[in-house]
């Protein structure tokens, strides 16, 4: 029983990773109904701008995770700026090998710049475990699932009460619609990729944190499980994408520990087809009608 | 004008529907694959092709099917499909399974194409398995979910004790040479292509194209979507995985890891380099994508980053409108035209 338990927490912890991943994924999916195939990668640029600030400018912790958020936003404009909003009339694959083709290039100026070994991550800080009874919750975890609900409610309340959480729901429901009542879609798409990437920055941090080596590829698994996840709660739902991010992360835990090792990837991405199958909407999705 | 609009309109125009160009541009393509081979297999059988030059035939052959038959998936049905390389793999480990087993009972010329047919036949049915979901979902979910395929075949094969487990498969009993294989390579890149040259310009392939540009509307003027869609998936995956079986008697041992995601991803760079539904232009990048970074081994660091770059700027270009009309101007086809014309005028001017 306290080894079940003690699986389920570790699971807890891969599951609040994804979950922090997969907030930033459902925000631009949901708003820029594109798969942002290069999130992912911009979690390890996000982490590989800490370790530059800590390790070569010697700098504090703050202000490198400041740092990294910074990076990251402007990177993740940027990418929006020039890849993606030239294809805003495209079809919905071009965009899609658009995103890839992101991705790849970030892998590899990063393997050029950075090198192919890994680079450890700096302890930027550190928390105490928490004994509950026989069961151990390490402190990283428990910071990783605090921070990660804080951030949903945060991105909740955004999206429901500020004005341009409005016309982002505005903007993510009928792009030219929203654009006739005066918002501005192209500034709102933006705005949209900043804070996606900038929850990619503190997802890198918290990665960095449980998982220390950092490498050029490192963001590309955990995006796609994190994509995973967030199509598992359902996709554009932001609690879905906590809920969708932790039971992915307990169901690859239990398949490690109760399956195999080697079998727990295709667990994952079999549940990944299983849920697309059956439930497109995923857990907490909408559904919406098609149109001619 | 959306591009879309502007598909419909030229569809309308009967640019489409018009067989008699297309015939004549068919044959040039087969005419460009029968050239190529032919001066190929006289330095490669009079020895003066460079061991370079022949140890990468084989490669160059299978990547030409597997674009040509990814581009079916991709340039004609407009679905993408990042598990390219999970049905290869697929083919490849079921196909060489069956030579190495048979490897006594007959001679290559029988074992080979049996091979073949066994790694396609089983990779179609893994294509059937994956058409399957693709008839409930499209665009990015489709996408996630062959990539998420690609992958479990891959983690699945590795972990099997049959296919060699993370070692790999020991094909050494099959392996053959560039000189054996390379029959067999330009047969099957030839029915590759008829076959794919054929679909495309029959009924069912236009009823495919018709599924892309507007699934409801081609629904609604009853094309079975259901039957081509897994059509397209099953003979996409049936030559994905011949050729697969084919790479595999060309090496000593195979690895399940190889047949990743990456290769997926590279697969689709040379159907959109050569132009997405383009056959001819699958095969002339397969050919430049596989001998460019061979040719330029000094950047062998830059070639993913160079492909990537590439991928972009494809698409951002293919997008622009500025492009569009340009790559109109300039084409061979005008050109020609044009040439033509002025021939024409000068005939004119003299009389």
């Amino acid at each position: 029983m306290i080894h079940f338990v003690q699986t389920l927490i570790s699971g807890l912890s891969l599951g609040s990773i994804y979950a922090l991943i997969a907030l930033g994924y459902t925000m631009v999916y949901g708003i820029a109904k594109m798969l942002n195939f290069a999130h992912g990668d911009i979690i390890m640029v996000g982490a590989y701008a800490v370790i530059v600030v800590v390790f070569q400018l010697a700098m504090p912790a703050y202000i490198a995770i400041l740092v990294s958020i910074l990076v990251c936003a402007v990177l993740g404009v940027t990418i929006e700026r020039l890849a993606y909003k030239p294809l805003r009339q495209s079809p919905p694959l071009t965009v899609l090998i658009t995103a890839i083709g992101v991705s790849y290039l970030l892998q590899n100026v990063a393997l050029l710049v950075f090198g192919s070994e890994q680079k450890a991550f700096p302890q930027i800080f550190s928390f105490p475990a928490v004994n509950i009874g026989q069961v151990s919750i390490d402190g990283i975890t428990l910071a990783t699932l605090i921070v990660t609900a804080v951030i949903m409610v945060l991105l909740t309340l955004f999206i429901n009460n500020t004005k341009l959480g409005k016309a982002m729901r505005a903007v993510s429901e009928d792009k030219e619609a929203a654009g006739l009542m005066g918002i501005s879609t192209n500034r709102t798409i933006t705005i949209t990729f900043a804070i996606g990437s900038a929850l990619a920055a503190i997802a890198s941090i918290f990665y960095g944190a449980t998982y220390v080596y950092i490498k050029p590829t490192t963001g590309s698994m955990p995006g796609i499980k994190a994509f995973t996840a967030a199509v598992f709660g359902g996709i554009g739902s932001i609690p879905g994408a906590m809920l969708g991010g932790i039971l992915l992360g307990v169901i690859e835990q239990l398949s490690k520990t109760y399956v195999s090792t080697l079998w727990s990837d295709a667990i994952v991405f079999g549940v990944l087809v299983i849920v697309l199958v059956v439930k497109p909407t995923g857990l907490l999705g909408k559904q919406i009608n098609e149109k001619v | 004008m959306g591009r879309k609009e502007k598909e419909h309109a030229d569809t309308a125009r009967g640019k489409r529907l018009d067989t008699r160009p297309q015939f004549s541009k068919n044959l040039l393509t087969i005419a460009m694959v029968a050239a190529i081979y032919g001066l190929v297999s006289y330095l490669v059988y009079s020895g003066n092709a460079s061991r370079q030059l022949s140890n990468m035939l084989i490669s160059i052959s299978v990547y030409v099917i597997l674009a040509v038959s990814l581009n079916l998936v991709v340039g004609l049905l407009g679905e993408l499909s990042l598990g390219h390389a999970g049905f290869m793999s697929v083919g490849l480990f079921s196909g060489c399974l069956f030579s190495i087993a048979t490897a006594d009972m007959m001679p290559l010329t029988l074992r080979l194409p049996l091979a073949m047919l066994v790694g396609g036949l089983v990779a179609a049915i893994f294509g059937l398995l994956i058409g399957l979901p693709a008839l409930r979902l499209k665009g990015d979910y489709l996408a996630i979910v062959t990539l998420a395929c690609g992958e479990i075949i891959k983690n699945v094969i590795t972990n099997l004790d049959i296919t060699g487990g993370a070692l790999g498969l020991d094909t050494g009993t099959i392996y053959s040479n560039t000189k054996t294989l390379l029959p067999f390579a330009i047969i099957l890149v030839f029915i590759t292509t008829i076959a794919m040259m054929n679909l495309k310009n029959s009924k069912h392939g236009r009823a495919i194209m018709a599924i892309r540009d507007n699934r409801i509307a081609a629904e609604s003027t009853g094309i079975n979507i259901t039957y081509f869609k897994l059509t397209v998936f099953i003979i996409s995956a049936f030559f994905a995985g011949a050729a697969g079986v084919l790479y595999g008697h060309s090496f000593a041992n195979v690895k399940a890891a190889t047949f990743d995601y990456n290769m997926s991803i590279e697969i689709l760079v040379i159907v959109v380099l050569g132009g997405m539904g383009s056959v001819r232009g699958s095969i002339i990048a397969a050919i430049l994508l596989q001998v460019l970074p061979e040719a330029l081994r000094e950047f062998s660091d830059y070639r993913m980053l160079a492909y990537s770059v590439l991928l972009i700027v494809i698409m951002l270009l293919n997008a622009s409108p500025k492009f569009a009309e340009l790559k109109g101007r300039w084409s061979i086809g005008n050109l020609i035209r044009h040439l033509r014309k002025n021939k024409a005028q000068e005939v004119a001017n003299h009389e």
